[in-house]
């Protein structure tokens, strides 16, 4: 009796177990991605991502970007840097829905180089923010637009 | 999704145009004035052997057929890289490329 009583709880326990693996899965394979990109405002995307939002102006990184984008929907952004050990580097354009664009991360052995074309809603700043020692280092531009990139 | 790797002296230059509709979810369908739901990838992951070399990760903001280049150290001609992205839906794709 008792050990049936045991054998019972012990398949109920794997289940049981079994389906919490399963449902929590998806979200491990998710959470990668961070909150970050789903904020509305740039210190707390800056917060979510970094854990700070303290950016410090260096030229040292090269920010690429057309000062008047035609066509909001496609804009070419690119972000080089000379500063060691960048981490991460990221793209922010203040008044877009989302302020968070693209988040890219560098592993050694991979250049602090990027290239990315983005969405933007109308003329704003856009910021590059990098990621290195600890420290976030940024560089911004204004971008004109003619014809904004969100509309249908 | 497209991928081309090509070596210049000691860095392999990799280019990434993935196919993909980047729907931010805000926009809505002219015909029945509804929004159209979000779909956009979220991350794309590029590895040489079996080392992440790199991981992009977008929001809505990233343009309809994401484009991605970046370069990295370590590579020789005929080495595979795998890519793969995922986007909101879960849906995922991979594809292969030989550094040339």
């Amino acid at each position: 009796m008792q050990d049936k009583r045991r054998l019972l709880l012990k398949s109920v326990l794997g289940f049981t177990a079994m389906v919490a693996a399963v449902t929590v899965m998806p979200k491990l394979a998710m959470a990668k991605w961070s909150k970050a990109f789903d904020v509305e405002s740039m210190d707390e995307a800056l917060n979510d991502l970094y854990g700070s939002n303290e950016l410090i102006t260096d030229d040292r990184i090269t920010f690429k970007i057309p000062e008047i984008a035609e066509n909001g929907a496609v804009v070419p952004v690119s972000v080089k840097t000379d500063i060691p050990n960048v981490r991460t580097i990221s793209i922010f354009a203040d008044k877009n829905p989302q302020p968070l664009a693209a988040s890219f991360k560098i592993p050694e052995g991979t250049e602090a180089n990027i290239s990315v074309r983005i969405r933007l809603g109308e003329t704003m700043i856009v910021k590059a923010v990098v990621e290195a020692d600890g420290k976030l280092y940024t560089t911004e531009k204004e971008v004109k637009v003619t014809i904004g990139g969100c509309g249908g | 999704m497209k991928v081309k790797a090509k070596m210049k002296k000691e860095l392999v230059i990799v280019k990434v145009l993935a196919k993909h509709p980047m729907e931010t979810g805000m926009r809505k369908d002219k015909k029945t004035d509804e929004l159209i739901p979000a779909k956009y990838i979220q991350e794309l992951i590029c590895k040489h052997q079996d080392k992440v070399v790199f991981e992009a990760n977008f929001g809505r903001a990233v343009s309809k057929n994401p484009y991605v280049a970046f370069s990295f150290k370590g590579g020789q001609p005929g080495d595979t890289l795998s890519l793969t992205w995922v986007d909101n839906t879960g849906e995922t794709k991979a594809v292969e490329a030989t550094i040339k």
